[in-house]
């Protein structure tokens, strides 16, 4: 016996009658069209097959899916399949499957030589790149056009991103920034205690934050933030085709969207940053004077006098550069953005990616040359 | 396949509401098995809300939706996961995941709620595919077919577990005429082979009079039912100003 559902009856000559019985639901399993056939496809004296499904209870797919599996079997082998003994439903569920006949051939996969694959990857690099340029030409001419009044620039739809990207950022940025001055205090604390310098607490605290750790720590921050906020935004848009409907109506999409955000993020940067340094010597400050003893007057002196302007200047350059870096990463990433689901998570992906990596190579760039002109 | 008098689902006393908005009141209809039933009525009237209600996707404010015996909202949500697992629905759009190629989209139901092996599966998902003209397309991702196309996928995976109801929101919007005429009949023609029940949402004249052969029509300023019946009884015999204009495109 084939199978619990099924039996063969040879009693007709040339013929074999494949009786089904019970149910066939998918739920329940159905037989394997292979483990069937090679029980009698080799026979020479059967040249038709007929069913007799009669004592079938219940059926879905899972039959129509057996017997199409079944049929399909018996043609390639030149078996002739009589269908009369089948379901009516079932018999238009096949009808309904052929009746299709404009049919593909299945995708070929093949193996690319190695050679190929690092030639893709040189010629994509070489495109985004070339895309990277000319979207940079393209903020270029449309910031020259903003500011001379000849674009389309909506005041409103600005202050909106400004207050997205500044205002409604500070609680982060609060938290993370006094985090990071408690963290230098207490780094500080265990080299300088050896030597009864603790006071210099105030000087490390004051000079890393203003020089770079508040502008790099802002700049991740807002990384993660905005940059993944404006990819995901353009990216729905390009979706959405709201950026086609824009060009259609002769916007340009650059200057209507990327340069509002990349302005916004210019000016807030610095001033987050600003924020952040002070934030980040209030933490030291309180951990200093509460926790390692030492005297809030003279904590605040140090620090007067440890932190020069240049330090300020220098960590107010980097939040400029950051907002830069971020605000094109995230519109360029958005814009670029594939039509669907997929293609927004790896914009924002790409967004949050790109510019922390550029965060921390401009960050190595303006040490060096920090460090070459001796500032 | 002709229909019965079995009813599958019936409404009674529905309310409808965003909040403290009433979308539609005391809705009340019975839908028969191997129908294909039409709830029809001008944009914005409230007929996905209403589907969103049968489906399990938003409470209604009152009232019950009577899936044979099961009370939907009322029952527990084991339930309600049982009679969801009876339902196929193709959303407007298609709604295929993206990230999935057209043979996993149909895939992943019966991977979930079949007893099939792995080969197993990939013939049903073939025979879905094919039975919506789709055969030779598992391994294409959403993205890289037409909209038609989207729209036969979706059936394809609407059909996967052979739903006893299957749901279509706006099954026409968006596609050409021959493709939409295509889509009627398939819809005739899987009622006829799976003896499945259709609930169809839409506003395509054409589809109305091609597949319906029972409706509901909504209307947005009195929210609620204005007429129900056959699209081509209520054409012919409504008097109500509103039922005609909307089947006549305003030509009455």
């Amino acid at each position: 016996m084939p199978s619990e559902k099924i039996n063969f009856d040879y009693s007709i000559p040339k013929t074999l009658q494949i009786k089904l019985t019970g149910a066939w639901l998918m739920s329940s399993g159905i037989p394997v069209v292979s483990e069937i056939t090679s029980q009698f496809l080799n026979r020479a004296d059967v040249v038709q097959i007929a069913f007799d499904t009669s004592k079938i209870s219940k059926w879905d797919s899972g039959l129509v899916s057996f017997l199409l599996g079944l049929i399909n079997e018996c043609q390639r082998r030149n078996i002739k399949v009589d269908r009369k003994g089948l379901p009516g439903g079932v018999l238009k569920l096949l009808d309904l499957t052929e009746k299709f006949t404009e049919k593909i051939k299945p995708q070929e996969s093949k193996q690319e030589p190695f050679l190929q694959i690092v030639g893709g990857k040189a010629l994509q690099l070489k495109e985004s790149m070339l895309s990277l340029l000319s979207f940079l030409g393209e903020i270029a001419v449309s910031l020259n056009r903003t500011i001379a009044g000849k674009a389309y620039f909506r005041f409103n739809d600005f202050m909106l991103i400004v207050q997205r990207c500044g205002a409604d950022a500070l609680g982060l940025v609060s938290l993370i920034s006094v985090l990071v001055g408690v963290i230098l205090a207490f780094i500080g604390a265990i080299q300088l205690r050896i030597f009864g310098a603790q006071i210099y607490i105030a000087d490390i605290v004051g000079i890393a934050m203003v020089r770079v750790m508040g502008a790099v720590m802002t700049g991740i921050i807002m990384s993660g933030r905005t940059g993944a906020s404006f990819a995901a935004e353009l990216g729905i848009m390009q979706t959405n085709e709201e950026i086609d409907a824009l060009k259609t109506l002769g916007v340009n999409p650059v200057e209507f969207l990327v340069v509002p955000r990349i302005l916004a993020l210019v000016v807030m940067l610095p001033l987050l940053t600003l924020y952040a340094d002070f934030m980040g010597i209030l933490g030291g400050y309180a951990i200093s004077t509460g926790v390692l003893g030492i005297n809030p007057v003279e904590y605040l002196n140090h620090t007067r006098s440890a932190v020069k302007l240049s330090n300020l200047w220098i960590g107010l350059i980097h939040s400029f550069v950051f907002g830069i870096i971020i605000a094109i990463s995230g519109c360029l990433r958005g814009m670029n953005c594939e039509r669907s689901a997929n293609g927004v998570g790896e914009a924002t992906t790409s967004a949050v990616v790109t510019s922390i990596t550029s965060i921390v190579i401009a960050t190595a760039i303006i040490t060096f040359i920090c460090q070459v002109l001796g500032v | 396949m002709k229909q019965t008098s079995e009813v599958v689902l019936e409404v009674r006393n529905l309310d409808l509401s965003y909040d403290d908005y009433a979308v539609m009141r005391n809705l009340n209809f019975k839908i028969l098995k191997g129908e294909v039933f039409i709830i029809m009525g001008g944009s914005g009237c409230g007929k996905s809300t209403l589907l969103k209600s049968l489906i399990g996707l938003r409470a209604p404010a009152r009232g019950d939706v009577l899936y044979g015996e099961k009370n939907f909202w009322r029952e527990d949500e084991s339930v309600q996961k049982d009679l969801i697992r009876s339902f196929g629905v193709l959303y407007q759009g298609g709604a295929l995941w993206s990230s999935l190629t057209l043979g996993e989209n149909v895939a992943l139901a019966l991977e979930l709620y079949s007893n099939l092996s792995a080969s197993q599966i990939q013939e049903v998902v073939e025979l879905k595919l094919a039975l919506v003209g789709l055969s030779g397309y598992s391994q294409f991702y959403p993205s890289e077919i037409s909209g038609g196309m989207r729209k036969r996928a979706g059936l394809a995976r609407a059909i996967a577990l052979d739903p006893s109801i299957i749901f279509f929101d706006e099954p026409s919007a968006g596609l050409d005429p021959i493709n939409s005429r295509m889509l009627d009949d398939l819809i005739l023609q899987l009622r006829d082979a799976l003896g499945a029940t259709f609930v169809v949402v839409t506003h395509e004249l054409a589809s109305i009079f091609a597949i319906g052969n029972n409706s509901v029509f909504l209307d947005a300023n009195s929210k609620t039912i204005i007429a129900e019946g056959n699209p081509k009884d209520l054409l012919a015999n409504s008097r109500d100003p509103k039922v005609i204009g909307f089947l006549t495109r305003g030509k009455k």
